[in-house]
């Protein structure tokens, strides 16, 4: 008689520890193919998590996060007065993605960024893409971030976007999607560059032997596209002076500025210290002014230019947009980018793929209602508990309602602010965002991830092989955003 | 360099050297305070107070315990030693990215490190620990500076906030003590006023220094002479002028500019310190001397800033 063998507890390795209380649910998981069978390319990590003390990763994890409060790698936390400097939260446990996935999601980027550059163009000049009717001509002209003043002024390239960081996330089906274009000042490198200088010291054999593509380059990458677009008038006289121009100690993103100045050996500067003299830039220095000929500027378009855009903006320079204009200094991204990354143009992007490339898109868009559409927006409007609805020219997590974990009261105010502003929100189906080990409370769990890679565009598209992982680390949270208590991740990009 | 910057950079030297000064001083009473009667102690309390600027209470009444919280944790207080190193911490910040990690870490740590201290009675028993560590942590810092930054313009300003804090500082110090304490020159001084000359020098970190130089004999010319006019001690007000003209020399010749007055205005002053008598600055009272070397670094300061920190446009655009 055949008696039911006791499954050796080696068999079962998911329900030893760290993985005693991973769960799974419909949502794609990075690590397992299905309970307890990691994919091909986890499966170094996942041994090595099984053989691994918890203790040892305890300490590893303190280790790291007070090296990063000691560093000061941190970011600032708006409306909210304790501390407002706060370190961003790091998990230790890699994300992983292969070669040729990667491939795909490189060429995926490289198409859109290079079709909204062209989308960018047509739009401040001759708005051929209009005229054929493909995007509604209402839509931009009422988008906030449209500027009128950039019609017909020539960028150098035609490169209105020359850094962009756009969120993918990975759907229930194990394809990736594109969540978000952020086509105006994206942030987060600089986590994604000091994650992964923590995780060459806490896993070195394991990083060295799964063979993983470099990303130390950025800096680098940046300063060379930033080079690229200096305006011809520099480049007789010498080597293009480059800035990086920050709004200051209080922006949220500021050690991410000081990191990349230094990284690239720039002058990292504020509103005051650059004056406008004859359509010229100049900096302040100990040893009289000098020229500037290419401002990296990670201030908004509404805060550059108090002659031009607000006039209560005292980060901004007065007289920027005129030496702008007379091409005497290149600002990247340009100005009014951010009709680009509206999310009701958002819709359009497919579409503006098709136009201007004649190519089907690589990546997905997710799919999204319009609300200035009267059936889709009656639809919404009946199904707001079960839908994100996110305001279409914000960003970081804030002014969005997640349907399904909403109050009445707050779906009730959502209603109303569509209603009297339809224009001003979108609203999608609530994703399964995929989740990833994240090492929490002693043990590994499972959380919802998203990835944002980095793409410059100046001489050619350069992306370098990773992202940032940001991880929604309160349990069951579908948001990523820092400013809403989420974390990231090194992200791990194989060579083969 | 960024005017912002060097501007930054001075100013994060200057409190960082104020956060250690005032260490020292309270560090140097509490050992004094425990030979002492009460009274000669609230008598360097007030001298103290005055050295530091700080205003002395109200109801005139000199309680060591209060004023050493006031000097040291209370955040509402900007001259607090927790307030100058998050001042320096916040002027560092600002310039991350022109000084090393290295410094910056270090800097950060010892900010992270007063703020996490709580006051109260067991913190004041131990308190010893706390100004050791601020001092400790200062010195940390100018070496990784020292060993770390390129010997550049913006290490010269860092220097030149030091030294500017630094002679200031001292002289302050140097001319309450010989106001107000009664003294005969030349004269070695005896046991409890012994205690006060040794509390100066200490509050110089001079005394080991004073020792090897002149003896454990304290003369109050000698103790002068020692603080003012000594070129090789790093706590006297002549060295630290010295270095106030050297890096001014070094910053007018890396950025070129033809502005001489900042280094006119220190070499006066050098001058002035190295051709000085201590018997003379004696006899017309050590007093009126700091103070004219107070103002003169003073005059220095201002013209550092009208030149380098904050110039009128249209100077430069000529130029």
């Amino acid at each position: 008689m055949l008696r039911p063998m006791p499954v050796p507890e080696s068999a079962r390795p998911l329900f030893r520890p760290p993985f005693r209380n991973y769960q799974f649910d419909s949502a794609y998981d990075e690590m397992f193919e299905a309970p307890g069978e990691p994919r091909p390319h986890y499966r170094a990590l996942f041994q090595t998590l099984l053989e691994l003390p918890p203790e040892e990763m305890r300490k590893s994890q303190q280790a790291a996060d007070l090296s990063f409060l000691h560093q000061g790698i941190t970011f600032t936390v708006y409306g909210n007065d304790q501390g407002t400097e706060r370190v961003f939260p790091n998990d230790l446990l890699p994300r992983i993605i292969p070669n040729q996935e990667w491939r795909k999601i490189e060429s995926g980027l490289t198409q859109r960024l290079a079709a909204l550059n062209l989308f960018l163009e047509d739009i401040y000049n001759k708005g051929r893409i209009l005229t054929d009717g493909v995007v509604p001509r209402e839509l931009v002209y009422s988008c906030r971030h449209f500027r009128r003043e950039m019609r017909g002024l020539a960028v150098p390239r035609g490169i209105y976007v020359s850094v962009c960081g756009t969120d993918l996330v990975r759907l229930p089906d194990g394809s990736f999607a594109v969540l978000e274009d952020n086509l105006r000042v994206p942030s987060g490198v600089s986590y994604m560059l000091a994650n992964r200088k923590v995780l060459k010291k806490v896993f070195p054999t394991m990083f060295r032997d799964y063979g993983v593509s470099p990303i130390e380059h950025y800096p680098q990458a940046l300063l060379a596209t930033l080079r690229a677009l200096s305006p011809p008038s520099s480049t007789t006289r010498h080597e293009p002076t480059v800035v990086l121009l920050t709004p200051g100690v209080f922006n949220s993103a500021y050690f991410e500025h000081t990191f990349l100045a230094q990284q690239m050996g720039v002058e990292l500067v504020e509103g005051r210290d650059l004056l406008v003299h004859d359509n010229v830039v100049y900096m302040r220095t100990t040893a009289g002014l000098r020229r500037v000929d290419v401002i990296y500027r990670r201030v908004d378009d509404d805060f550059l230019d108090p002659l031009c855009f607000r006039r209560d903006s005292s980060l901004g320079v007065p007289g920027l947009f005129n030496a702008y204009r007379a091409g005497n200094v290149v600002l990247a991204n340009a100005i009014g980018t951010g009709i680009a990354d509206d999310k009701a143009i958002y819709a359009y992007v497919p579409a503006i793929i098709r136009y201007y490339l004649g190519e089907d898109p690589i990546l997905a868009n997710v799919e999204t209602y319009l609300l200035t559409d009267r059936s889709q927006r009656s639809y919404v409007l009946e199904h707001l508990d079960e839908l994100v609805v996110k305001a279409v020219g914000e960003s970081g997590g804030y002014g969005m309602l997640i349907g399904t974990q909403s109050s009445a009261e707050q779906r009730e105010d959502f209603r109303q602010r569509i209603q009297a502003e339809p224009r001003n929100y979108i609203a999608q189906p609530t994703l399964r965002l995929s989740r990833a080990p994240c090492f929490l409370e002693g043990e590994a769990q499972a959380r919802h991830v998203d990835l944002r890679p980095y793409i410059l565009f100046g001489e050619n598209v350069t992306l370098v092989p990773g992202g940032l992982t940001r991880v929604a680390l309160r349990r069951g949270s579908l948001v990523v955003n820092s400013s809403q208590g989420g974390g990231s991740k090194d992200t791990w990009v194989l060579r083969a | 360099m960024l005017s912002r910057v060097a501007d930054s950079l001075y100013w994060m030297s200057r409190y960082l050297e104020r956060a250690e000064h005032t260490a020292r001083l309270i560090d140097v009473d509490f050992q004094l305070r425990l030979d002492q009667s009460p009274e000669s102690s609230a008598g360097r309390w007030l001298r103290l107070l005055e050295a530091s600027q700080a205003p002395v209470p109200e109801d005139g009444k000199i309680d060591a315990t209060t004023l050493t919280e006031t000097l040291t944790l209370d955040k509402t207080n900007p001259s607090s030693i927790i307030s100058c190193v998050a001042a320096a911490r916040e002027n560092l910040r600002q310039v991350r990215e022109q000084c090393s990690s290295e410094m910056w870490e270090q800097l950060n740590r010892l900010y992270l490190q007063v703020n996490s201290t709580a006051s109260g009675e067991a913190w004041l028993l131990h308190s010893y620990i706390f100004f050791r560590a601020v001092q400790e942590g200062s010195y940390l810092f100018q070496g990784v500076t020292d060993s770390t930054m390129a010997h550049g313009e913006g290490w010269h300003y860092i220097q030149l906030g030091r030294y500017v804090e630094r002679t200031d500082a001292l002289a302050r110090l140097i001319g309450t003590h010989f106001t107000q304490l009664p003294h005969s020159p030349d004269q070695s001084v005896e046991s409890e006023e012994y205690l006060e000359w040794v509390g100066l020098l200490k509050s110089c970190a001079a005394f080991e220094a004073y020792c090897k130089a002149y003896t454990a004999e304290l003369r109050p010319l000698r103790v002068a002479e020692f603080l003012l006019l000594n070129p090789s001690f790093p706590h006297s007000v002549r060295f630290s002028v010295d270095m106030v003209h050297s890096a001014l020399r070094a910053i007018s010749e890396l950025t070129g500019r033809k502005a001489e007055q900042p280094v006119r205005l220190a070499g006066r002053l050098r001058a002035t310190l190295s051709f000085s008598q201590i018997e003379e600055i004696m006899a017309s009272g050590a007093n009126a001397y700091v103070e004219s070397v107070r103002w003169q670094c003073l005059q220095a300061h201002a013209s550092i800033h009208d030149i380098y920190f904050d110039y009128p446009v249209e100077s430069a655009l000529v130029s």
